[in-house]
């Protein structure tokens, strides 16, 4: 399937807690804003990708957006991780032929306490969740900093590598105008200052909690190169369920630093023209800060344990890094929507169209969620 | 008292119900393959590597080592934000570094979750397990800190 599609429009809601629309309305904007980008109609809409967590089923969709027959549906479940793979799907449905437009998405209200996801309604833990909750181990962050606190111990990763991830990412969102912290910078002091989460991480290791949507659609290189946009091309794709893994509580297989990123990355590269040092700018899955190094690592941009120090001397920023990386501000600094502004940042950036710019970005690696089961994009133009 | 001023509890079913059972008795074990002999956690139906159905469960000294810790801040549910920080480790038991439980080091059996001060804990600190008194038919097995470092 290699550049046998390509992403030509993306789109998005505004990002911020406490939108007034439903995920559906927040959905349907997000869809027609990508429509218009790419010139498409949305009656020309006939596939349909998204994930599990998804609230807003495709006959609403496509009731909504007037598509006509649609010939393709899929969803991918694991949360963050679906998020390449839900583009993924899309493109490998137009290169077979199942469907010619494709339009992949992600609505998400996460902006109120009552929509954590541990915050439960019985106190009985089921399934695999009973080997680890009941001990106090109840979020997402303190399953990520059990393997944080070990990944430091092995490899000499400190705060201030943590605090590299977390200030790089902030820059971008101040220059970018759509990002939740658009107006807040972020000093390595109020980092090392900041109060606890789940030590050793802090609230600045933290994804931010999100109200919003994003929307790409894909269709055949042949019909992308007659539409207005530069067309970004899906050069390879690739998902993966590592052996033993059990999502982000894998303390369980032999070595639970080596996620999913290495799997991923391995059969994303086979597949792809180009290698990690061919890479212009990175969008890398950032719900917590350590999930960078760890996918520096698995994605082959650096050597295992080599990380840490891969985020030092500004090395992740749009304009003195080696690997450009989150530069709309990501999940961290910009809005989390399980990974979808990650895929649309991408795509500006080979459209030369964003607010932290690489200049002539040609290549763009766009990464889910390290720690769950996962999938990645290689994208270019 | 509403469920959310309550600590979680597991939910055993067909796979862990042994495990919880035999915590119930003062014993910690884990599943092992009838056929191939390797030990698993946690418990599935099916041998990961020689597909055998059948199993059992083994005792084991109930002696490990911390491989890794956090120490949890709130916001967290009610009932654990009460005794916040607290810790919770990982810890691998030493009949076989790949089998790993989740746990909290607390200062001997029904301790509270922050009855050890997380400042002491060390990846490699060596721990025994302890089985808190039933509550709603669930002894919890949390481990308590034995001298020495590995």
């Amino acid at each position: 399937m290699k550049d046998q599609t390509a992403i030509v429009g993306v789109g998005q809601t505004a990002y911020a807690k406490g939108l007034p629309q439903s995920e559906k309305q927040l959905a349907l904007e997000a869809i027609i804003s990508a429509l218009d980008d790419a010139g498409i109609d949305p009656a020309e809409v006939d596939g349909l990708s998204s994930y599990t967590l998804e609230t807003t089923e495709e006959i609403e969709i496509a009731r909504n957006l007037g598509t006509g027959d649609i010939t393709y549906f899929s969803q991918v479940g694991y949360g963050g991780g679906a998020g390449c793979a839900v583009v993924g799907h899309a493109a490998m449905a137009v290169a077979t032929g199942q469907c010619r437009v494709a339009v992949a998405w992600r609505s998400r209200k996460r902006g109120a306490a009552g929509a954590r996801p541990w915050a439960g309604v019985s106190n009985r833990v089921r399934g695999n969740l009973q080997w680890t909750r009941p001990w106090g181990l109840l979020r997402p962050v303190d399953e990520i900093a059990m393997l944080t606190r070990r990944y430091m111990h092995e490899f000499g990763a400190t705060r201030e590598h943590l605090a590299n991830v977390a200030v790089a990412a902030r820059r971008h969102a101040n220059r970018n105008p759509g990002a939740m912290m658009h107006d807040k910078p972020l000093t390595r002091e109020m980092y090392m200052d900041a109060r606890w989460i789940s030590e050793p991480l802090c609230l600045f290791d933290n994804c931010l909690e999100s109200d919003g949507a994003g929307a790409v659609v894909i269709t055949g290189a042949d019909r992308a190169r007659d539409l207005g946009r530069t067309p970004v091309y899906v050069h390879a794709y690739a998902q993966s369920i590592p052996k033993q893994h059990q999502t982000m509580t894998n303390y369980f297989c032999d070595d639970p630093l080596l996620g999913p990123s290495w799997a991923c990355a391995e059969r994303l590269w086979a597949r792809a023209d180009f290698g990690p040092a061919d890479i212009d700018v990175a969008q890398l899955y950032d719900a917590f800060s350590p999930l960078i190094p760890l996918s520096l690592e698995g994605y082959g941009f650096c050597g295992r344990g080599e990380g840490a120090a891969f985020t030092d001397d500004g090395n992740l920023e749009f304009d003195r890094g080696t690997l450009p990386t989150n530069t709309s501000g990501g999940g961290m600094s910009e809005a989390y929507v399980h990974g979808f502004n990650l895929i649309v940042e991408g795509v500006r950036q080979l459209r030369d169209e964003s607010h932290s710019q690489v200049s002539d970005a040609e290549t763009c690696l766009v990464t889910s969620g390290e720690g769950v089961p996962t999938s990645a994009l290689l994208l270019r133009r | 008292m509403s469920v959310a001023d309550e600590f979680l509890l597991p939910a055993p079913d067909d796979d862990s119900q042994p495990f919880w059972d035999s915590c119930l008795e003062g014993v910690l074990r884990v599943q092992a393959c009838a056929s191939c002999g390797r030990r698993r956690f946690p418990p599935r139906p099916m041998c990961p590597w020689c597909r055998s159905f059948d199993r059992d469960w083994q005792a084991v000294s109930g002696r490990g080592s911390i491989w890794s810790f956090v120490v949890a801040h709130p916001p967290l549910l009610p009932a654990y934000s009460a005794v916040a920080p607290y810790n919770v480790i990982v810890v691998t038991l030493d009949e076989d570094p790949s089998l790993r439980l989740v746990g909290n080091v607390i200062d001997g059996a029904d301790a509270s979750l922050n009855s050890v001060d997380p400042s002491t804990i060390t990846i490699g600190d060596p721990v025994e397990v302890v089985f808190d008194a039933p509550v709603d038919g669930i002894a919890m097995p949390r481990w308590r800190m034995l001298g020495g470092r590995r």
